[in-house]
């Protein structure tokens, strides 16, 4: 009966996420004329700069949203019930509206004659720096690192509190010997869940980055645009093989017990 | 278990047979279904299309899908109905024709993707004069061309011509008195520059302006172009596609590249904008229509094309898509020149919208580059060879990847990495330490016969 009732799904995960992967593979493994060859994989030494500037402006994304996301996420878990309501109404509020268009609308504002310059009457240039990439990943995937850790506070029995303040500590050591590491799970899903998108993104890096740097996201698109499919596939095995070798690390350090959604 | 698999087999030669039957009278059966379609008014004609780019009836504009429709009707006496839909980029349109099942009638691809799809022979090839009356009405420019040479499979819709674009209040005259590509490379303007993302245009800006053949198969050449964007790039705001719009109309940019038709559109919004075409020699495109090799329906798609070059359509679509029209019903019709009048641009010696589209030919603005590389065509692009089509994507990016990096990222990065594993390491420390502690404890408690 329940073999019945996963058959769909099992059905959906195969089309669409088993044999697409499978394909990526075959790609990533063949010339354009359909041969074996390892020629895509070590064509990608040439990319190595863009895989590291990738990772770096993703890995400093992440780091920020952490440090504005964790404060916040505390704060919406120790407000009252009503107030939390709005508080993760307001955090999803944005995310009603398109990601690509928050993205151009950011650069509307940003930009050289954008808003921001006009109404202040100055000239700062910022979209078409690596700050203003790092600002959309921050402003575009901060949510995704505020929610699981929310979540994650929410969940500790509220008794912790008053058995850590009971056993002598101060808001100080409550905080970072009983609620930091009670949310690790949180965070750590919060991490995946920022840094994998920033790795990958592409339209962030294009509009805010003003076209003068390409991150790996971007070098794929224009792979597959152009039609240069097999290194494109390429990289993008890679990609997935890099992130599940970092997701595994990240995973020893949650304890594996308490990984929440990853791998 | 014998019987069954007799049975099937019986089966299994019946559908052969039914199958075969089916594919021997392939034609009437064709016809038969044509008929039952007929009646049934669902006769469709697919036509693949740019997006925004026809007349579709907004703005009280003509609804030239719909007139075709009509005008079909009371032609033949039967209903076909346009099943329109739009890509965003030739390729996307070539990777949907190549790869998948899907049947189009019609399709508007730009010249260097013509040349290609002929090449792979997945164009229907026709007698375009003979089958197509309003073909007389196209400019003899346009017939004959490189893609096309003997007019056998396309026939154009519209062209445009690519130039520099500025911003008068911001760029000096005397800069742009020469009419130059070299505008893009003039440090004075650094920052406020921007160029194409695409590699194809970026490229030829470069070999445009030094005289290189854009569609050379040297690598030298290629390197040469290449080393003059590495140049370019400290002074440049960035490299876009379509936020060149806004950039322009804001005054965020000064200069910028790009296609006279849109040009004409940002004009519009910021009237300090101005246009030359460069004399060093420009790309322009051509986007022709053409019939599938497996088009279902390819007399009425002849039918459409010509209907599309007829008075009434080819006006409304002109006027819908703002670029230059190589029909001369639309060219020369009165009318017409009045509304591309009504564009608020006004150049030198008070050029108008019209005499910018249509006074200069794309063969008079690249009389010279042409002459220079030796071949009338020469400054449009033809469809790379793979080989070179690798080698250009690797030197873009080289160019993307030139100064792209900045110290205080690595500096940063070093520092979140290096405190993320300090406090990995401090923390498996304090565990391990602990777990001794208590270990320790308990055997000492253990030792004194206490229950643990």
């Amino acid at each position: 009966m329940n073999s019945i009732a996963a058959a769909p799904h099992v059905f959906w995960a195969i089309l669409f996420i088993v044999l697409p992967l499978f394909i990526v593979v075959y790609y990533a493994f063949v010339d354009s004329s359909g041969n074996f060859s390892f020629e895509n994989i070590t064509a990608l030494k040439d990319y190595a700069p863009i895989f590291g500037l990738s990772v770096e402006l993703s890995v400093i994304a992440t780091a920020v949203c952490l440090i504005i996301g964790y404060p916040l996420a505390y704060i919406m878990a120790r407000a009252k019930p009503k107030n939390q309501k709005l508080f993760v109404m307001l955090l999803m509020l944005p995310m009603w509206t398109n990601l690509l268009i928050r993205t151009y609308s950011i650069m509307a504002i940003l930009d050289d004659g954008g808003f921001l310059n006009t109404l202040l009457n100055t000239s700062f240039h910022i979209v078409g720096t690596k700050g203003a990439v790092i600002f959309g990943m921050v402003y575009d995937f901060l949510p995704y690192m505020v929610l699981p850790i929310y979540t994650c506070i929410s969940k500790i029995d509220k008794h912790m509190w008053e058995a850590a303040q009971d056993l002598g500590c101060n808001t100080v050591t409550t905080l970072t010997k009983v609620i930091l590491p009670l949310s690790m799970s949180g965070i750590i899903s919060g991490v995946t869940m920022v840094l994998v998108p920033s790795i990958s993104t592409f339209y962030i890096s294009q509009k805010l980055g003003g076209g003068t740097f390409e991150l790996i996201g971007d070098t794929i698109e224009r792979q597959f645009v152009t039609g240069a499919l097999n290194v494109g596939a390429a990289i993008s095995l890679v990609m997935m093989i890099l992130i599940l070798i970092s997701l595994t690390v990240m995973n020893r350090f949650g304890n594996g017990d308490e990984g929440g959604i990853i791998v | 278990m014998k019987r069954l698999l007799l049975l099937l087999s019986v089966l299994a030669a019946l559908i052969l047979t039914l199958g075969s039957c089916g594919n021997a009278d392939d034609e009437p059966l064709d016809t038969d279904a044509q008929t039952q379609q007929i009646q049934n008014g669902t006769v469709t004609l697919n036509v693949y299309n740019w997006g925004e780019y026809i007349s579709d009836g907004s703005f009280d504009s003509l609804n030239t899908n719909k007139a075709f429709e009509e005008y079909f009707y009371e032609k033949y006496g039967y209903k076909v109905t346009v099943n329109y839909t739009t890509y965003a980029t030739n390729e996307d349109m070539y990777s949907k024709l190549k790869n998948s099942s899907v049947v189009y009638d019609i399709v508007i691809p730009s010249d260097y993707m013509i040349q290609k799809m002929i090449e792979e022979d997945m164009l229907l090839s026709f007698d375009v004069e003979k089958d197509i009356p309003n073909y007389t009405y196209i400019d003899s420019e346009f017939k004959n061309t490189y893609y096309d040479p003997n007019n056998a499979y396309s026939v154009p819709y519209t062209y445009c011509m690519m130039g520099v674009i500025y911003n008068t209040a911001l760029v000096d005259e005397a800069d742009v008195k020469d009419k130059s590509w070299g505008l893009l490379w003039n440090e004075k303007y650094k920052g406020n520059i921007l160029q194409f993302n695409n590699p194809r245009d970026a490229f030829a800006t470069a070999m445009y302006w030094k005289g290189l053949d854009v569609n050379s198969t040297e690598n030298e050449d290629w390197d040469k172009a290449l080393e003059l964007l590495v140049e370019q790039k400290p002074i440049l705001q960035g490299y876009v596609n379509d936020e060149i719009f806004n950039k322009m109309t804001s005054e965020s940019a000064a200069i910028a590249p790009y296609f006279v038709g849109d040009f004409l559109i940002m004009a519009e919004e910021e009237e300090n904008l101005a246009f030359y075409y460069p004399t060093e020699g420009v790309n322009y495109f051509v986007d022709a229509m053409c019939i599938p090799k497996n088009a279902a329906q390819p007399e009425i798609a002849k039918e459409y094309i010509n209907f599309m070059l007829s008075e009434e359509a080819a006006i409304a679509n002109a006027i819908y898509i703002g670029y230059a029209s190589p029909n001369t019903l639309v060219s020369q019709n009165e009318e017409y020149i009045a509304v591309m009048n009504e564009y608020s641009y006004e150049g030198e010696d008070g050029e108008t919208a019209y005499e910018l589209l249509y006074n200069r030919k794309p063969s008079e603005v690249n009389a010279k580059y042409n002459a220079l590389i030796g071949n009338d065509n020469a400054s449009c692009y033809q469809s790379f060879n793979p080989d070179i089509q690798s080698r250009v994507n690797t030197l873009w990016e080289n160019l993307k990847i030139a100064d792209s990096t900045e110290p205080w990222i690595h500096v940063t990065c070093v520092v979140i990495v290096g405190s993320v594993i300090a406090l990995a390491i401090y923390s498996t420390y304090i565990k391990k330490k602990r777990s001794r502690d208590y270990r320790l404890r308990d055997r000492a408690k253990k030792q004194r016969g206490c229950r643990i």
